[in-house]
């Protein structure tokens, strides 16, 4: 069987699986940020001492953790557009819904982050004159995302997965991409696994630099 | 400049001050001591605001602290504060956390701030750690640091929180230098500490406290003199005898 697997179909086709790949790294790197965005100020709701606030950002939260993902990608694919009442593009759509769902991770782990800055750190900060919105921003963030490396890369590890659920609405990441080629040419066995080792070894270059970070950072 | 007037609080259903009434002048030096537990520490962070309370008033030159209106930051800043575990922030260096307030909080100038830190670690004798980070220092030395970052926002008052209760029993003494030199250059301060030389060197006034209550509150004289209740007898008795 190996020795009919044909490198030259892969070969061949590099150009357009790393435009997949980009179409991918991109979502990734997107979604992240709004989702670490989006999750720090959900998990400020969440801690806040104003119930509705942190009511209202709790429910968020037990929804999106309540859906699964593909189904949230699905209602913002078909229905966002006729809320709006016009096209929002196949990329914005899912990046929306990509978004929304990891703020509601990323929130409950800054939260956590949060947490584990020390009580007396704040002390210090508040002690200095710093208001709330000074001593999140100086002393109790930067500590807590510093606590929270491990944890959010991982995150960020599960998210990179995840965004080959674009398949549903057809969107050209990487695995698609690879998809197209495999059914086209009839060349299951070596696309499948290429794309399988593609993501295994960037999974565990993530992971590994995950720990490297982890010694560099910890406090 | 501080005035406490019966302040009492309560953590749910337990109180830990019951009706605590003392004051410190400009320029005098107060030293709270009692037992562990006894309502100190919750007490010296009343008067920044730090801890709220329920019942009672506590003033800092002029200003009321419990004041729903009251600028709790601006307050802060003017008081310095130093805590039992130093409280350094671990993720900048030694010279930054001097700075930060500086120019956060008072607006100076990168550069300004830079100067005045350099100053305050060359009197706290820390010039060569400047650019460290906290961890690499020596707990005594983080302390000295932690009094440097204070007093680099010009306070009006100091307060002492248990400095050298997390101290090494060698590293102790260098940190006490610092404070009896604060003091004698006539800084106000209130100090909640358990060192009893350095009450008897430059305190002008003990407060002891039990169970959430001021049990006494005296010039230094009359306190190591004179006799007193029984149970500031026992608890000196206790922490004098080593």
């Amino acid at each position: 069987m190996f020795a009919a697997f044909d490198f030259e179909v892969i070969i061949k086709h590099i150009p357009f699986l790393w435009q997949g790949m980009q179409l991918t790294l991109l979502l990734t790197a997107l979604a992240l940020c709004g989702g670490i965005l989006g999750g720090t100020v959900l998990a400020l709701c969440r801690l806040s001492r104003f119930a509705p606030l942190s009511f209202a950002a709790g429910s968020y939260v037990n929804f999106f953790r309540s859906m699964p993902l593909i189904l949230v990608i699905f209602w913002f694919y078909f229905l966002v557009p006729l809320l709006v009442g016009r096209p929002v593009g196949d990329f914005y759509s899912v990046l929306i819904a990509f978004a929304l769902f990891e703020a509601a991770y990323y929130c409950e782990i800054i939260r956590a982050g949060i947490s584990s800055v020390r009580r007396g750190q704040v002390y210090a900060g508040q002690a200095l004159g710093l208001t709330y919105g000074q001593n999140m921003r100086y002393i109790v963030l930067p500590q807590a995302f510093r606590n929270m490396i491990p944890v959010l890369l991982t995150q960020a590890i599960i998210l990179f997965q995840d965004t080959s659920l674009v398949y549903v609405v057809g969107l050209k990441d990487f695995l698609v991409s690879g998809d197209i080629v495999a059914n086209r040419d009839n060349r299951l066995f070596e696309m499948y696994t290429t794309i399988a080792l593609v993501y295994f070894v960037l999974c565990l270059i993530g992971s590994r630099a995950v720990r490297r970070l982890q010694r560099k950072y910890a406090l | 400049m501080i005035e406490i007037r019966n302040v009492s609080k309560w953590y749910g259903d337990f109180q830990v001050l019951k009706n605590c009434t003392t004051r410190v002048d400009k320029g005098e030096v107060v030293v709270i001591c009692g037992p562990s537990g006894s309502g100190k520490s919750t007490l010296i962070k009343c008067v920044n605001g730090l801890e709220p309370f329920q019942e009672g008033v506590v003033t800092v030159n002029g200003t009321s602290v419990g004041d729903r209106g009251t600028n709790l930051p601006k307050l802060r800043s003017h008081i310095g504060m130093v805590f039992q575990n130093f409280e350094l922030f671990p993720h900048i260096s030694v010279t930054d956390n001097i700075k930060l307030g500086q120019v956060k909080v008072l607006g100076r100038s990168a550069d300004e701030a830079q100067e005045r830190a350099m100053r305050l670690l060359e009197r706290v004798g820390l010039v060569d750690q400047a650019d460290k980070y906290p961890a690499q220092l020596s707990g005594g030395q983080q302390q000295r640091v932690a009094i440097a970052r204070a007093l680099a926002m010009d306070p009006i008052a100091m307060l002492f929180d248990e400095p050298t209760s997390a101290l090494d029993p060698e590293m102790i003494n260098e940190v006490l230098d610092v404070m009896v030199e604060l003091a004698q250059e006539g800084m106000t301060m209130m100090v909640v500490t358990h060192e009893m030389g350095f009450a008897r060197k430059v305190a002008d006034r003990v407060v002891f406290m039990d169970e959430g209550r001021i049990e006494e509150d005296a010039p230094k004289e009359d306190f190591f003199g004179s006799p007193r209740g029984e149970r500031a007898q026992l608890f000196l008795s206790k922490i004098l005898h080593h």
